[in-house]
């Protein structure tokens, strides 16, 4: 008997001004009922590609230039549009990644789920009713009488998802395609669904294809896995053999990129580093510039900096107390007491150290680093930074030292770079707005050196931030925070927008720069394994309160909060495939 | 030549839709030759409309060179006066786009400081300057125009009001165009504002008039280009209408508006030359001038393409 799904040969060109693009290559699996087949791969590996492929939606350069896909034996790539409708949602569905985008916000759950329901079989009213109330309970809602009659808004990320997984089921497809599923879900909900993913995947015997960048998740829940990369299949298998003993070079280096949980690594080692641009563009140099130049000019900073500083109070910042309230009124018509996204958070960081924020989405990691570097007000508490009261938002004088000293390096790194001003005309500002250099000769240097510091050739600071991948942008993001010469760095999940590998060579740069020039870094994420490998101490947030705060290793290992042993049971991690 | 355009056409993509683009090509092609030859309406021009000795009551109303009456020395025949109908297009053109170009620079240039600094600023001073271009856009462009023209005709001494009516015309179309530039600036200022590079400038303590000029205004810059093309052909288009209802420019300097004035007087006794040639004129050049902003529209929005 033939595989419920059989995909050979794939081939997907996009036709484009710079030449034909091959986003899937010669790519052959099959899925056989009941199983997960998960396909991951880095951003332009051309996994969602294939499951455009399947669906028959590949927008419109793209075509299939050869190849077969077939569902139980029948040929998917010869179906008209018309045949195709009657297929999709019907015998394939798609559960998509954002759960706020896949539901229509107007129409109650009832009515979506019906119309799908009619739309492929022939059931009146009442059975159609009955079958999406017997679908919401299949996944997990409460009360789904009830509930059926709401809109989409009155359910939480995680129900929504669950509610789109219903919509998925039902029509009783065959094969179903879940594009990232839990990718916008914090990690407690992640688990909820991944597992009723499994289960029903086992209970209707449907084939599941599960696209996603992350490992975790990958080794959490599926059979089998295919490795891809530039649209070739690397290595595919069981997923405990392709994940515990990969024979491709690829897979290893991917595994060995992600942070694990268990342990902690000094460096990553042995990670991909495919930034073709860095090669070849050495030979353009600066006079006099090298990362040699650039560790000399940061130290000589940072020597200056403790001589003006009249303390010597290891405590670098002292927090005592803070919250931050959005949206409070309290004027002549209306009193609202508004939204506490920070209440009574005390921490203090020694120089030198990390300090490792953690929290899910909503519980003000965030904010707790923009009260800190002066983008929004302190509603109460104190900060105290080199033993000096730190002002809040708009009372910080536009001159006062803390601004040069504490930088922040961002989340997204398409948006946290001017794209209509130069690299070198980034890097300089800082330069020139602290005083630190001359316009001219001296900062090009300096510039270029940083540029090296951060790995990244000299020649970059005349082009464009638009010419850079990600995790280029992400170096040039930290090379401008390190042209101020500070003291003390805030990462705000510095790599949750970078894939695994350039993630690790991003940690592994944070990581020497700490121990090298003494920086006191606070690290934000919502990952914990990532945490685990920067931070020395950690905080943990719950809806702007703190529930934990401890040395990093105790943390780990015997974290004592109740919600702190949720999280970290709820991570997704690695340890399954070690364990004998 | 031809060949390196194209390739640098693969890194730029204005320039590679430009060269799969008939229509902008033409609109472009017709552009230019309209701006030129009103920028060299001087020495190009067979006769100057301006010199009084250059013309001849006797070859007044004379039709198109082609038709039997023509006379080949005026191509597309003469006005009431006598003037040669091609000269006086050219020299009018010039001044339609004088103005057009000077009120849709005031009104840039009015409208994105303004929309600039309420969309950064917002709060009081944001709610105030969109009250004023709310109560602005309830008012008719035309009539907007009429007022100022009408105050500074109260205005003005009577001697001097010919000389300044040019610079009367361009704040009176300006202010009537501002609020367009106004919005468009303050809409897309509200979306860099919140992006983490001015946050960075924010942190560093950067001063909040380098902030919006450095770093912000070069990131606005691509709505606002499209606003100035499609309203550069609503200035010319205003110009037009106030010279035709006879409060633009004096009726002794021709622009578009003041030619087809004086040609529909002519429009029933026969001599239809006089009012269509100039009318031709100026729809060709608004087209063309509109084609081109609505093609710079779509290349620069990812999303309508």
């Amino acid at each position: 008997m033939s595989s419920l799904l059989e995909v050979k040969n794939l081939t997907v060109s996009i036709p484009s001004r710079f030449g034909e693009f091959k986003a899937v290559d010669s790519v052959n699996f099959h899925v056989e009922p009941g199983e997960i087949h998960g396909l991951v791969g880095e951003s332009g590996a051309g996994k969602s590609t294939i499951g455009a492929a399947i669906m028959g939606l590949l927008e419109h350069p793209a075509i299939i230039e050869k190849g077969s896909i077939s569902l139980s034996g029948e040929e998917l790539t010869s179906l008209d549009e018309e045949q195709y409708h009657q297929l999709r949602g019907n015998r394939i569905s798609m559960i998509f990644q954002d759960p706020q985008t896949s539901l229509n916000p107007l129409l109650t759950i009832a009515e979506q789920l019906i119309e799908t329901i009619q739309q492929h079989r022939k059931l009146d009213d009442r059975a159609a009713r009955s079958l999406a109330i017997q679908l919401l309970k299949e996944t997990g809602i409460e009360f789904a009488e009830q509930r059926l009659d709401e809109y989409p808004h009155q359910f939480s990320g995680g129900m929504r998802q669950r509610v789109v997984i219903a919509m998925a089921l039902c029509t009783d497809p065959q094969l179903i395609i879940a594009d990232e599923p839990t990718t916008a879900l914090d990690v407690s909900i992640q688990k909820q669904i991944l597992s009723l993913i499994r289960t029903l995947a086992k209970q209707h015997q449907v084939g599941v294809i599960l696209i996603t960048h992350d490992i975790g998740v990958i080794a959490e829940i599926t059979d089998n896995v295919t490795v891809l990369r530039n649209g070739r299949i690397i290595e595919t298998g069981t997923t405990p053999q392709v994940l515990g003993k990969p024979n491709k070079e690829y897979t290893k280096a991917l595994m060995a990129a992600v942070p694990r949980l268990d342990n902690r690594v000094e460096r990553f080692l042995n990670i991909v580093n495919d930034d073709k641009t860095i090669e070849g563009e050495s030979s353009w140099q600066v006079e006099g510039a090298s990362a040699d130049f650039a560790a000399n000019w940061l130290l000589r900073g940072n020597k200056e900096q403790r001589k003006a500083s009249t303390t010597d109070n290891p405590r670098i910042l002292d927090i005592q107390d803070l919250s931050v309230t959005f949206g409070e009124k309290n004027g002549w018509f209306i009193k609202r007491p508004g939204l506490k996204a920070l209440n009574n958070v005390s921490l203090q960081i020694q120089r030198g150290e990390v300090l490792g924020v953690v929290g899910e989405s909503g519980s003000g990691k965030s904010t707790l680093a923009k009260a800190i570097v002066g983008l929004v007000p302190t509603s109460s508490g104190s900060m105290q930074f080199n033993d000096a009261f730190l002002p809040d938002a708009s009372k910080r004088q536009r001159t006062h030292p803390a601004r040069q000293e504490i930088q922040m390096v961002f989340q997204d790194p398409y948006s946290s770079l001017n794209n209509r001003r130069t690299v070198e005309a980034i890097l300089t500002e800082p330069l020139t707005f602290y005083g630190l250099a001359k316009k001219g000769g001296e900062s090009r240097r300096i510039v270029a050196s940083i540029l090296n510091l951060v790995e990244m050739p000299q020649r970059a600071m005349l082009k464009y931030p638009h010419q850079f991948s990600g995790g280029q942008r992400q170096r040039i993001a930290v090379a401008r925070a390190l042209m101020a010469q500070p003291s003390f760095l805030i990462c705000d999940e510095p790599t949750s927008a970078l894939d695994v590998s350039i993630q690790a060579q991003i940690l592994n740069l944070l990581k020497d720069l700490q121990s090298h020039f003494g920086l006191t870094i606070m690290f934000i994420s919502h990952n914990l394994a990532v945490v685990r490998q920067m931070a020395d101490q950690v905080l943990v947030l719950r809806r702007g309160v703190e529930v934990e705060k401890a040395v990093s290793e105790t943390f780990f290992n015997s974290p004592s909060a109740e919600y702190s042993q949720q999280l970290l049971r709820e991570t997704p991690s690695l340890e399954l495939l070690t364990a004998p | 030549m031809l060949n390196r355009l194209r390739r640098y056409s693969v890194e730029n993509e204005l320039l590679y839709l430009f060269l799969h683009s008939r229509v902008a090509q033409l609109a472009a092609l017709f552009a230019v030759l309209m701006i030129g030859g009103a920028a060299l309406a001087a020495w190009i021009a067979p006769t100057n409309p301006y010199d009084l000795t250059s013309f001849d009551l006797l070859d007044s109303l004379l039709p198109p060179s082609w038709s039997a009456a023509g006379d080949s020395r005026f191509i597309i025949g003469t006005d009431d006066q006598g003037r040669d109908l091609l000269s006086a297009i050219l020299y009018g053109m010039r001044l339609s786009l004088l103005v057009g170009i000077l009120s849709i620079t005031f009104a840039s240039v009015l409208g994105v400081s303004l929309g600039l600094i309420a969309g950064y600023l917002g709060g009081r001073f944001d709610a105030f300057v969109m009250r004023i271009a709310d109560v602005q856009l309830s008012l008719p462009a035309i009539l907007t125009a009429l007022l100022i023209d009408g105050i500074a005709r109260g205005i003005l001494p009577q001697g001097h009001h010919d000389d300044l009516m040019i610079v009367v015309l361009t704040v009176a179309i300006g202010l009537s165009l501002w609020v367009n530039f106004a919005r468009t600036a303050r809409a897309s200022t509200f979306v860099e504002k919140n992006k983490e590079y001015v946050q960075a400038s924010e942190i560093m303590g950067m001063h909040p008039a380098r902030i919006m000029l450095v770093q912000i205004l070069p990131n606005i810059m691509g709505p606002i280009m499209v606003i100035l093309t499609v309203d550069l052909a609503v200035a010319i288009l205003l110009e037009a209408t106030l010279s035709f209802l006879g409060v633009g420019v004096p009726p002794n300097q021709p622009s578009l508006g003041t030619l087809i004035r004086i040609g529909t007087e002519y429009l029933f006794s026969g001599e239809w030359w006089i009012v269509a040639f100039p009318s031709l004129t100026l729809v060709i050049l608004i087209v063309s001038v509109n084609v081109l902003g609505d093609f710079l529209r779509d290349a620069l929005n990812p999303k309508l393409r």
